[in-house]
């Protein structure tokens, strides 16, 4: 394997397991605020243990975020320098930011989160609370910030470096001159410049205006389906141990309040989740239109496009295995996919006339004669391929996203019927057969937290294979970007390395995981329990409820 | 000044801050091994508990901040230094777990297991530090497109090997420094004991390394004599610094003592950005193709941006590091919460 197949890996794996934890303490962020403005508001003792177990639950999970946090930050030098030389100008600053204004604002007060409790007071401790939540918030902003303008680059343009000494003459970027002795320039180069690769020692992008790097065409969208995604992400670990609880009659009263704040995030959540995905998929539309027809396996330009439910995607080859196109066996509805890329809903019938481009007409004709300006028509159909990402991962990956948003808000919407209907709490209700179906609605919500999962890693994958051959789309190439440095050995080493790491870490986290939730929260509500600095607090006044103390 | 040297005594800055305050974390880990019994070793991880994350920060901020200002030093150095890199990321993955883990069970094996990797984690990181300063101010191999053309064992060598060392001494000083601040009774009469070591170790390496420096690096000899009045300065200060460590610590002042500590740490990274500055990374044997704060950098566009951006930040980041350093002065306490 040589170094830009295992760097690849690499980047995907770490990135990958890093994602595991973020969504989670992120969504766990949110319920946290959620459940200690309801203590500080009702001075209820069962809201205070509710936040202290959860706290713990989201220590735990940081502190795996944060240790792999880290090697991401440093990746990008070490196993992309290319890239680092070549967008440095313009990808670093998100970086820096989210250093500044996000990890220390999480990490700070996560002290006072987590071994405040006898320190501070409720306020203070709220305040603290909140942010962390906010600074887990920020992370997610300025890193997809950094992804987005990966996807769809703006607000910059490409130079070529020069170096020019005192007598004014302009020499090659590479030539070696005595510090000192000269001035580095810049000269921007037109807009539809090609990078060869023989540029890349000397060509850079530079930004040319801050805010539209930032706001690129795709950060909002992006920035709004992962930030939702995360909250559901969090809201499952929430809904799915008190269903273990529930389950095993354990922790009761703590069980039923944060199975309820569960499944009203959950099913909010879910709700915009459709909406912003629909932004997103109509972005995708838009600014990337090679992985919009992947991911829906399109073929052939047309209007009335189809979209796909569920089925699979070939490659369609020739003698000597060089791929010419796709094919495609899937459960279509007809003209949907028009009618949601024309974002029309209010006339379908004008709508499902909006045309799709299939991936035998992209990239086009021009994108690619640009490229390769002497190639036949012939020649460019061969070419063609070479700009597709893998069709047959993206619609899968893609797929599962979308199947799985449907289940969890089916989950989530019976939950909340059943919740109202007080069926929830009554798990040996039976409609008078063995089957006992609230025991089972039960052990699905256990099993739940693997959903929001599984689709953050395959929206991931979606959007991330989908963007191949590009790491900076449309103008520097995966394979490109590499470090010249670094040798396939040392690559394949550090990746068996992070293997076997990660492995014993996700090992040594579900084992205590287990061990924490098989603890679980106090249940005391007499009030006996608080932290000094707080009992005064909880007995001053605030709407007491039932279970609060009486004294 | 210009926009290119601010930045340089930013990232500057952003590196000492990491010494400073994680530099005792490293240091509490690489004596962790050295304490005898569960109450002991707790009392170490819980010392550093609330802040070894926060101080951690400094690093991955120092990264992102030569990432948008210097992008072509970040590219050389990450990738030159692929494999030691990689051991220092592996060190802190392993230190950040084990102090999260280890007191989550109370078996015997668990707990024990996560010392060590808490300990090794911590020297490794220490180590791997110095030796990556080290080979900065040596200087390494690099062609005229800045790649490093080096292996592994290229950075190993005398001189920057004895730089891991120095600095793993210095942090074991530092930490063991802190320790006395945060513990008392017998625990603490221990550290004050260990200090009779600490300290001596530290102070023969370091002036073993300043004063060998100049007449080992080349390029260094010629800038010692060219800056000789600030380098003197600041040398001089790191100095009395240093030697005033013993002396409040004898006095039973270990506030004093940290913060003569922090200052030796402080003035040692000015002794070193005066002596490189305006180079990042020397290049040798080719030292035409050295990375300097100006073919280094990024735009001055970008540099002037994110200068703003750190004007705001920064203020606000050390307002409230502050405060959670207040909230959680005074000895540890082991309590439900404490790892
Ligand atoms: C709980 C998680 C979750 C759920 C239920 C969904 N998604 Fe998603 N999706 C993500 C989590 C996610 C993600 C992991 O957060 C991604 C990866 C990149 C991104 O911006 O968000 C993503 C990416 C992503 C992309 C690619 C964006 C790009 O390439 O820039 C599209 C087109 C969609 N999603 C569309 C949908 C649709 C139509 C859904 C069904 C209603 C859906 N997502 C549900
Ligand atoms: C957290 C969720 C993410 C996941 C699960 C993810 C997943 C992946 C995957 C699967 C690949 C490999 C694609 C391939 O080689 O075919 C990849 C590549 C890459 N991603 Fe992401 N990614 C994530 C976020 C990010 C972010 C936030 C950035 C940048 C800030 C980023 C930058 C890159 C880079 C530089 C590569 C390597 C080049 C490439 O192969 O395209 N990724 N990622
Ligand atoms: C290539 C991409 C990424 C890089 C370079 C990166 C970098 C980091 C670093 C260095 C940390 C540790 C911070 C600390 O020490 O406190 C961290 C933690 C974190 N990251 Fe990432 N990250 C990446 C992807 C993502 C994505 C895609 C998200 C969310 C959408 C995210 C959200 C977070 C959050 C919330 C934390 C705090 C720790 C936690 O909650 O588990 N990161 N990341």
């Amino acid at each position: 394997m040589d170094v830009e197949i295992l760097s690849r890996i690499q980047f995907a794996f770490t990135v990958a397991f890093h994602f595991l934890f973020p969504p989670m303490t992120i969504g766990l962020g949110l319920n946290l605020v959620i459940m200690s403005a309801l203590w500080l508001k009702t001075r209820d003792p069962l809201y205070h243990n509710m936040a202290r177990f959860w706290t713990k639950v989201f220590g735990l999970i940081f502190a795996i975020g944060v240790a792999t946090g880290i090697v991401m930050e440093f990746e990008f030098g070490t196993n992309w320098a290319t890239y680092s030389r070549f967008v440095g100008d313009v990808f670093g600053s998100p970086l820096a930011i989210e250093g500044i204004y996000a990890f220390f604002l999480e990490s700070g007060f996560l002290a006072i989160l987590l071994f405040g409790w006898n320190k501070v007071g409720p306020k203070t401790h709220f305040f603290a609370t909140c942010m962390v939540s906010l600074g887990a918030h920020f992370s997610a902003i300025w890193i997809l910030v950094a992804n987005s303008w990966m996807q769809t680059p703006a607000g910059f343009h490409l130079a070529k470096m020069v170096k020019v000494t005192s007598d004014g003459v302009q020499h090659p970027y590479s030539t070696a001159l005595e510090p000192g002795t000269f001035t580095l320039k810049e000269i921007a180069l037109p807009e539809d410049y090609i990078v060869q690769a023989g540029d890349l020692d000397s060509i850079r992008a530079v930004v040319t205006d801050f805010w539209a790097m930032c706001l690129n065409p795709s950060t909002l969208d992006r920035l709004a389906h992962t930030v939702i995604a995360c909250w559901i992400t969090g809201t499952f670990v929430v809904i799915s141990i008190s269903a273990y609880y529930l389950l095993r009659k354990r922790h009761i009263p703590f069980a039923k309040a944060s199975m309820k704040i569960g499944l009203t995030v959950a099913t909010i959540a879910l709700l915009l989740q459709l909406w912003s995905a629909d932004s997103t998929a109509r972005g995708v539309a838009d600014n990337q239109p090679v992985k919009l027809a992947a991911i829906e396996g399109l073929a052939e330009s047309t209007t009335e496009a189809p979209l796909g439910v569920a089925g699979w995607v070939t490659w369609k080859k020739d003698e000597e295995g060089n791929i010419i196109g796709i094919n495609e066996n899937a459960f279509k509805i007809k003209g949907l996919l028009s009618i949601l890329v024309s974002g029309d809903f209010t006339d379908p019938v004008a709508a499902s006339q909006t045309e799709v481009k299939g991936l035998n007409q992209l990239p086009s004709d021009e994108f690619l004669l640009k490229r390769h300006p002497d190639a036949t028509p012939e020649e460019l159909k061969k070419i063609r391929p070479e700009y597709w990402p893998n069709v047959p991962i993206v619609f899968q990956t893609y797929h599962i996203m979308i199947a799985l948003w449907g289940v969890m808000i089916g989950l989530a919407i019976l939950g909340v019927v059943l919740w109202k209907t007080g069926k929830l709490w009554d798990i040996d209700w039976t409609l008078g057969g063995k089957i006992k179906p609230v025991k089972l609605f039960l052990w699905a919500l256990v099993f739940a937290v693997l959903a929001p999962q599984i689709a953050n890693q395959a929206g991931w994958y979606t959007a991330e294979i989908g963007r191949q051959p590009w790491v900076v789309y449309n103008i520097l190439k995966t394979s490109e970007a590499l470090s010249e440095a670094v040798k396939a050995g040392q690559v394949l080493f550090s990746l068996i390395m992070f293997m076997l790491i990660y492995a014993l870490l996700f090992a040594v986290f579900i084992y205590t995981l287990n061990s924490k939730i098989q603890h679980g929260p106090s249940d005391d509500i007499s009030g006996k329990e608080l932290p000094e600095k707080w009992k005064i607090l909880s007995l001053k006044g605030g709407r007491q409820t039932t279970s609060a103390i009486k004294e | 000044m210009d926009l290119n040297t601010i930045w340089f005594i930013l990232v500057g800055v952003l590196f000492t801050g990491y010494a400073m305050l994680d530099g005792f974390d490293l240091g509490v880990g690489s004596l962790h091994l050295f304490t005898k019994g569960d109450k002991e070793r707790r009392t170490l991880l819980n010392a550093i508990g609330p802040v070894w994350d926060g101080n951690e920060v400094w690093l991955v901020t120092g990264g992102g901040a030569l990432f948008a200002a210097f992008p072509e030093v970040y590219a050389t150095v990450f990738s030159g230094f692929y494999d030691a890199f990689m051991l220092l990321l592996f060190a802190l993955i392993f230190r950040a777990v084990a102090i999260e883990f280890r007191s989550k069970q109370p078996m015997r094996w668990w707990r024990n297991m996560w010392d060590i990797g808490f300990a090794l984690g911590s020297v490794l990181a220490a180590i791997l530090i110095g030796v990556a300063m080290g080979n900065i101010v040596w200087g390494i191999p690099l062609d005229h497109n800045h790649e490093y053309t080096g292996n592994f064992l290229t950075l190993l060598h005398p001189y920057s090997l004895f730089l891991g060392v120095t600095t793993l001494a210095l942090f074991a000083m530092h930490g063991n420094i802190y320790l006395i601040m945060k513990t008392e009774g017998e625990l603490q009469a221990k550290l004050r004991r260990w200090v009779k070591f600490t300290i001596p170790a530290f102070i023969i390496c370091f002036l073993l390394f300043g004063i060998s420096t100049p007449w080992v690096c080349p390029h260094i000899h010629d800038v010692a004599l060219d800056r000789f009045v600030p380098l003197g300065i600041t040398f001089t200060i790191a100095l009395l610094c240093v030697f005033n460590i013993p002396r409040e610590v004898h006095k039973g002042r270990e506030f004093r003592a940290f913060l003569s500590s922090c200052g030796a740490m402080l003035f040692l990274m000015a002794t070193f950005a005066i002596s490189v500055y305006p180079n990042m990374v020397f290049s040798t044997p080719y030292i035409q193709n050295s990375l300097n704060i100006y073919n280094g950098s990024s735009t001055d566009k970008t540099l002037g941006f994110m200068l703003i951006v750190a004007i705001i930040g920064v203020p606000i980041v050390i307002t409230y590091t502050a405060c959670v350093y207040y909230i959680f002065r005074g000895k540890v306490e082991l309590t439900d919460e404490s790892y």
